[in-house]
């Protein structure tokens, strides 16, 4: 007979589960009060989400850093927290941009916010764990969630963005417990500490190697799906295209750290048990990532492509950072994303503002290039602000993305990979031009004819101006804030031993 | 004053936000005040800077990213002191030199200029690597607006081809800062992007001529260096006249400035082993852009080339490693974008009136517009090195000082006075003189007001320095002579140590 389980409540540690409960509670009131109430207006519901994701940051803030719980399977380490709160901050700059002048689809829907904030606790779950199963339980929670997210956008083309993600987030989570089935079948564990010593011990065994690199690789194909890393991104240009422009702008950050932290998890522990192979094939494909979508982007007509190989360009960047695996890397890896979060969230909410429920401009994009020609004479704050989320992209100074780059180049050239960061140079370089062309349609060019303060500034409201105002100030003022914000992260992954 | 570089450089950064909000037609006057406010700033400056020390002066040091050793640190001494004044000149007499009329969107215009100017001033200030990374690229922004915006046809091209070549260049350059300061890192153990601290960085040859590479991708595009020239002659072709002569007048400076700044002192032994490298391409430059002037038709192209020509003179200055030469170089760098700087302001003058840059569509020019054809004639004596003109001073420095590192790469230069002098006067001579051989010219007007304001005191300058140059030599001079010494103590291989003719060596010789 099986011996009853005892365990105490102290033992199980709550307290790390707290953000996630709290997110997992918040969903719940939603969904309640809809049951009670229906036809509430969506600012009801924006509200609440921020005001709980307010909530959760504060939780997530009070967390013991290095703390385990709930049965050893959560870690709550620096990094969990630090990605915890870029999580959370993007989240809420995020959930505002729903209060848009003109009426879209999905916000109507209560579910709209309950299944984002299940989300956000799949997220949490995900990155405060080693244990291979509870990410696993994470990492679709949230993506099942954002599949309906985007699909709840109500265009023919976001269902079949939806759907596109769904099958290849399919695919990936296959590839995903494939490699887990190889570690477990390794080391006899699912925790990556534990799989780290077991394979330590049998590193020496012929074969073995052949067998740990199998699995490596069907985790890193699971993690290049989620991070649109080459010769898996090419969801990622359509599935941006069809979610919603500050949906687009959010799956391009939140996700992605989330999956970066894993990744550093998973692939730091090979790189640390000398597996060359792994440490090679990642800078293989973040430099192929990096320059591959830089080219791609040249030629794009639309803002929001453009945009979406831009985000895989950068995640190209942040994924060699992965690799290069020291404090300094690991370190650029938050900074980077901490203050690309504001830049690019803030590009993309450009984008929501001018969004059209019919296509105006062009047959086959909303944002064509052509749709902000001459912008500058029309709307000059709105052309100034878009130009500077532009150049803070392309890496020029003193604005925010500029600060994660260098500081990115430096740890390449620390470890003596100083082609890595000419690549990187070069890449900015080339990135620069689409940027510019951005810049060039805005400043350069004549407006069209159509074009009216109406058409651009259409969707535009007061909460979107706030967090457009929140995303400029942290792009331009991101100079007097790295100081303490790199020694905070600094500390935080010193303390998680990466 | 204590703050004083500091307001030098956020003052116009200050006064172009507040721009946005002036009435578009006070723009101009707006900013002609705010240009003359810094002019008579860096006149101050100079009043209060201690001619006598060579090093550093009013420095301020504040960190910003104490981690990563990144701190906002300024500093001002006899080779920057004289380009941060000709900036603000040349920004303050160029705003003057608008017309409204022509130009639409002054507001736009007067903003970009403000902002231009603080990055240009920035950079000749920064003593810290990042930050003066920082204001290299912050530079470009404005530059790309004012082409693309009120240039010629093709301007977006050119604007955008200016932008990306510098770029590109630059992250290269920035790649070599990162590595210069993690090799600092390992000597010292600490994080510093201090230039000052730099200084005392003890690298090996090997090394220095890696870094010195780098860093010389991102000079040598700005300088422009033959062949990294193409850029230049394009935007210059579809700029403004303001764009034409802020480009010409401080924008290549830089280049100048950080082949000074940068890789003499940080990399001694490699400049020195560089010097038949550089010489050999600054030869070519020379004599190779001024034959490409002689070939040109369109006036602003022949001043162009001929800019890009006399850069070369510059780059060989610099690289002659002994007080002469590089002193020489910093005053023609002054001199170069006094006298160019005037030159596309006359060509500008002309292309307002006429919409034409051909040199065919003009002749007898001296006859119609007798004030504009002697201010013409100064400015080009000048440009060509005569004697009792600021052209001469440091042309002649230059090359003095650079005969004694090869007295036949003197002679090559020196042919570029030849050259010069003949693609100026034929440029004179057919659009000048002769007949009028296009009736439209007849009724042209003589310079008027606004532009003799702009023009005139260029032309005093022009005659000042020439006949009394020592006020801004001797500076110069002064902290030239300690770059050499320092450079000559860094200097590790014996080769470097006989070839830096610094004062003590001198000296002792004597």
């Amino acid at each position: 007979m099986l011996e009853p389980v005892k365990i105490s409540l102290e033992a199980l540690n709550l307290a790390t589960l707290m953000p996630m409960l709290i997110a997992v509670a918040g969903g719940l009131i939603i969904l309640t009060i809809d049951l009670i109430k229906e036809n509430l207006h969506k600012s009801l519901y924006v509200m609440l989400t921020v005001l709980i994701i307010l909530i959760d940051m504060g939780a997530t803030l009070g967390l013991n850093v290095n703390d385990r719980g709930f049965f050893d399977v959560m870690l709550v380490d620096g990094i969990a927290i630090v990605t915890q709160i870029i999580i959370l901050v993007a989240s809420a700059l995020f959930i505002p941009l729903a209060l848009t002048s003109k009426r879209f689809h999905e916000y109507s829907y209560p579910e709209f916010f309950a299944l984002f904030l299940f989300m956000l606790a799949g997220l949490q779950f995900m990155v405060s764990s080693d244990n291979l199963i509870l990410i696993f339980i994470g990492l679709e929670t949230s993506s099942l969630a954002l599949y309906t997210l985007i699909a709840l956008h109500n265009r023919h083309n976001s269902f079949e963005a939806a759907v596109k993600y769904f099958t290849m987030g399919a695919l990936a989570a296959g590839f995903f417990t494939m490699g887990s089935a190889i570690l477990y079948g390794l080391s006899g564990s699912l925790e990556l500490n534990q799989i780290a010593d077991a394979l330590q011990a049998r590193m020496i065994e012929p074969g073995m190697l052949a067998l740990v690199i199998g699995g490596a690789s069907f985790l890193l194909a699971a993690f290049a799906f989620k991070l649109s890393l080459f010769p898996f991104h090419t969801w990622a240009p359509d599935v941006y295209e069809g979610a919603s422009a500050p949906l687009a702008g959010y799956m391009s950050i939140v996700p992605k750290i989330a999956a970066f932290v894993v990744s550093m998890r998973i692939f730091e522990m090979f790189i640390k048990l000398n597996v060359e192979w792994v440490q090679t094939s990642i800078l293989v494909m973040a430099v192929i990532t990096m320059t591959l979508a830089n080219i791609m982007a040249l030629v794009q007509e639309d803002v929001k492509r453009m945009l979406a190989y831009s985000s895989i360009s950068h995640a190209g960047f942040v994924m060699a950072a992965i690799a290069i695996a020291t404090t300094k890397s690991n370190s650029a890896v938050f900074l980077y994303y901490g203050l690309f979060m504001f830049t690019n969230l803030g590009a993309f909410a450009m984008l929501w503002v001018s969004r059209h429920k019919h296509k105006v401009h062009h047959a086959r994009f909303d944002h064509p290039y052509e749709k902000f020609a001459g912008m500058i004479n029309i709307m000059p704050m709105g052309a100034v602000v878009m130009a500077l989320f532009m150049l803070s992209l392309a890496g020029v100074p003193p604005f925010s993305v500029f600060w994660g780059k260098i500081y990115i180049m430096s740890s390449a050239v620390d470890v003596g990979m100083i082609w890595l960061a000419i690549v990187m140079g070069i890449n900015s370089a080339i990135s620069a031009y689409y940027y510019l062309k951005l810049i060039v349609y805005m400043f350069l060019k004549e407006p069209s004819t159509t074009i009216t303060e109406e058409t651009v500034y259409y969707n535009v409201s007061k909460p979107l101006m706030t967090v457009l105002g929140l995303t400029v100030f942290a792009t331009v003022a991101s100079i007097f804030f790295v100081d303490p914000l790199l020694e905070y992260i600094t500390h935080m992954v010193q303390v998680s031993g990466y | 004053m204590e703050h004083i570089l500091s307001i030098l450089i956020f003052f116009p950064l200050l006064a172009g936000i507040l721009g946005f909000v002036v009435d578009k037609n006070s723009a101009k006057a707006y900013g002609i005040s705010v240009a003359a406010v810094e002019f008579l700033l860096s006149l101050w400056l100079w009043a209060s800077f201690d001619t006598t020390n060579a090093g550093m002066q009013f420095g301020e040091f504040i960190p910003l990213i104490s981690q990563f050793g990144i701190s906002y640190n300024v500093g001002v001494d006899g080779i920057s002191l004289f380009i941060v004044i000709m900036s603000a000149l040349m920004t303050l007499l160029g705003i003057i030199l608008l017309d409204e009329s022509k130009i639409a969107n002054m507001k736009n215009m007067i903003v970009s200029l403000l902002f231009l100017e603080m990055t240009m001033v920035g950079v000749f200030l920064s003593l810290d690597a990042i930050i003066f990374y920082l204001f290299w690229e912050l530079s470009l922004v404005p530059m790309l607006y004012i082409i693309g915006a009120w240039g010629g046809p093709t301007r977006v091209y050119a604007a955008v081809k200016f932008f990306l070549y510098t770029f590109a260049g630059s992250l290269v350059m920035l790649v070599g800062l990162l590595t210069i300061a993690y090799l600092y890192h390992l000597e010292a153990g600490v994080w510093t992007f201090n230039l000052l601290d730099w200084y005392q960085l003890d690298l090996s040859v090997g090394l220095q001529f890696w870094l010195f590479l780098a860093l010389f991708a991102g000079f040598a595009i700005k300088v422009p260096m033959f062949p990294f020239h193409t850029w230049l002659p394009h935007a210059h072709g579809q700029a403004p006249t303001i764009g034409s002569v802020i480009l010409a007048a401080v924008l290549l400076k830089m280049g100048t400035y950080g082949f000074v700044r940068f890789s003499l002192p940080l990399f001694p032994d490699a400049s020195v082993q560089m010097i038949p490298f550089i010489l050999t391409l600054s030869v070519i430059m020379v004599i190779y852009t001024a034959m490409v002037a002689f070939a040109q038709k369109d006036m602003k192209q022949v001043i162009a080339y001929s800019s890009v020509s006399h850069m070369g003179i510059i780059m060989i200055g610099v690289f002659a490693m002994n007080a002469e030469g590089l002193g020489g170089s910093i005053f023609l760098m002054l001199s170069h974008g006094i006298v160019s700087g005037a030159l596309f302001m006359l060509v500008g003058v002309i292309y307002e009136r006429t919409g034409t840059k051909i040199m065919s569509e003009f002749g007898g020019l001296a006859s119609i517009m007798p004030v504009y054809a002697t201010v013409f004639g100064i400015m080009l004596m000048a440009s060509v090195g005569l004697p009792l003109t600021i052209g001469f001073v440091g042309e002649f420095l230059v090359l003095l000082g650079f005969y004694e590192v090869s007295p036949l790469g003197t002679v090559l230069a020196g042919t570029t006075i030849i050259i010069g002098s003949i693609y100026m006067l034929t440029l004179f001579k057919r659009s000048f003189f002769g007949p009028v051989t296009n009736e439209k010219n007849r009724n042209l007007k003589d310079l008027n007001a606004r532009e003799l304001t702009a023009l005139l005191p260029l032309v005093a300058i022009v005659v000042w320095l020439g006949v009394y140059p020592k006020p801004v030599l001797g500076p110069i001079d002064t902290s030239v002579k300690k770059l050499l010494v320092d450079m000559e103590y860094k200097a590790r291989t014996p080769e470097a140590k006989e070839t830096i003719i610094s004062l003590q060596r001198a000296k002792e010789e004597k």
